[in-house]
């Protein structure tokens, strides 16, 4: 009977916006959306994308037009990390007690694993501003491989030092990246390196520098918490 | 209806099917699993929508990080009965 309720409920929810949005002008059928009412269409602008340098246009926009934006973004990764570090942090020195015990197959191939992985998330951060991805899922898919190796390895704690310098260092160089802007030109995150050609890997002016940067911070930050979530003190 | 309408229902229709299921199987693993491949499927209609980018986050993040996450609690946490 509760079931009927919920599933009444939610089917009458579902059918109320579903007209709502049906109706509504800033809902437009899927792909006959005019691009140059909205904002994007000055960013699509074809002048624009030339004097960006980016190929791929949705990091033109989270890097190079909107960069301050992913400046807030960035932070607010870090302090949920901050948070979860907060909460877990104890002495931490052993490893979660696993359910099972990895044998040596599942060692040696998941380090085999993990090497092909950090290539792919490097190979995306690298080429962010020309293929799809970036920095956020290249730093991801490096906190993965790092968790690939805690889940094979019982005994494995990755260097949680080295990734707070880490995280650190590419923050604080985001940040003085686009004072540099400031500094150099007139406001900040400007790009004061010459684009280059569109479409060439060295191309783009700082928006490959400051991927470079987000795709480590994101990748040590997250890997902290993975760490945080694996590790125990000693008493508990 | 084109092939883009027909490839775009049975996407939407099996999201809905695998988020159902996600939601009402009794063992945690598969809930986990169903959930993985909701994200995969999303990864497709993200595709589908001409949004690469979106699709490799959601793939990384969704079937990739969230899953291997859950997956490792589980494998680490304890069943214990209630009364």
């Amino acid at each position: 009977m509760k079931n009927l309720i919920g599933l009444l409920v939610s089917l009458l929810l579902g059918v109320l916006i579903i007209l709502t949005l049906a109706s509504s002008p800033s809902f437009p059928e899927f792909g006959s959306v005019d691009i140059n009412d909205r904002v994007a269409g000055e960013y699509l602008d074809n002048d624009n994308v030339e004097e960006v340098g980016s190929g791929n246009i949705v990091t033109a926009i989270v890097v190079g037009y909107r960069g301050f934006d992913t400046l807030g973004e960035v932070t607010v990764l870090f302090i949920s990390a901050l948070g979860i570090a907060l909460i877990f942090s104890d002495k931490k020195q052993k490893r979660l007690d696993l359910k099972f015990k990895p044998n040596f197959m599942l060692k040696t191939g998941s380090r085999i694993v993990f090497g092909i992985i950090l290539i792919t998330s490097l190979y995306i951060i690298f080429h962010g501003h020309l293929t799809p991805g970036g920095g956020f899922p290249g730093g991801v898919m490096i906190a993965s491989a790092i968790l690939l190796l805690y889940l094979a390895d019982d005994k494995f704690r990755s260097n949680i030092k080295g990734f707070k310098v880490l995280e650190g260092v590419a923050g604080s160089l985001f940040v003085i990246i686009g004072l540099l802007g400031l500094v150099i030109g007139t406001y900040f995150l400007e790009n004061f390196i010459p684009v280059g050609s569109l479409g060439e890997l060295l191309s783009a002016g700082i928006i490959p520098i400051i991927y470079m940067l987000i795709g480590l911070k994101v990748g040590s930050e997250i890997s902290g918490i993975v760490d945080n979530f694996l590790t125990e003190g000693e008493s508990a | 209806m084109t092939l883009f309408d027909v490839i775009t229902s049975v996407i939407g229709v099996l999201l809905l099917v695998l988020a159902f299921l996600a939601i009402n199987s009794k063992s945690l693993i598969k809930s986990v699993l169903f959930l993985s491949s909701l994200s995969m499927l999303a990864v497709v209609s993200f595709v589908i929508m001409r949004a690469p980018d979106v699709a490799i986050t959601e793939a990384v993040i969704g079937s990739g990080l969230v899953t291997a996450l859950f997956v490792f609690t589980l494998l680490a946490a304890e069943r214990r009965e209630t009364k």
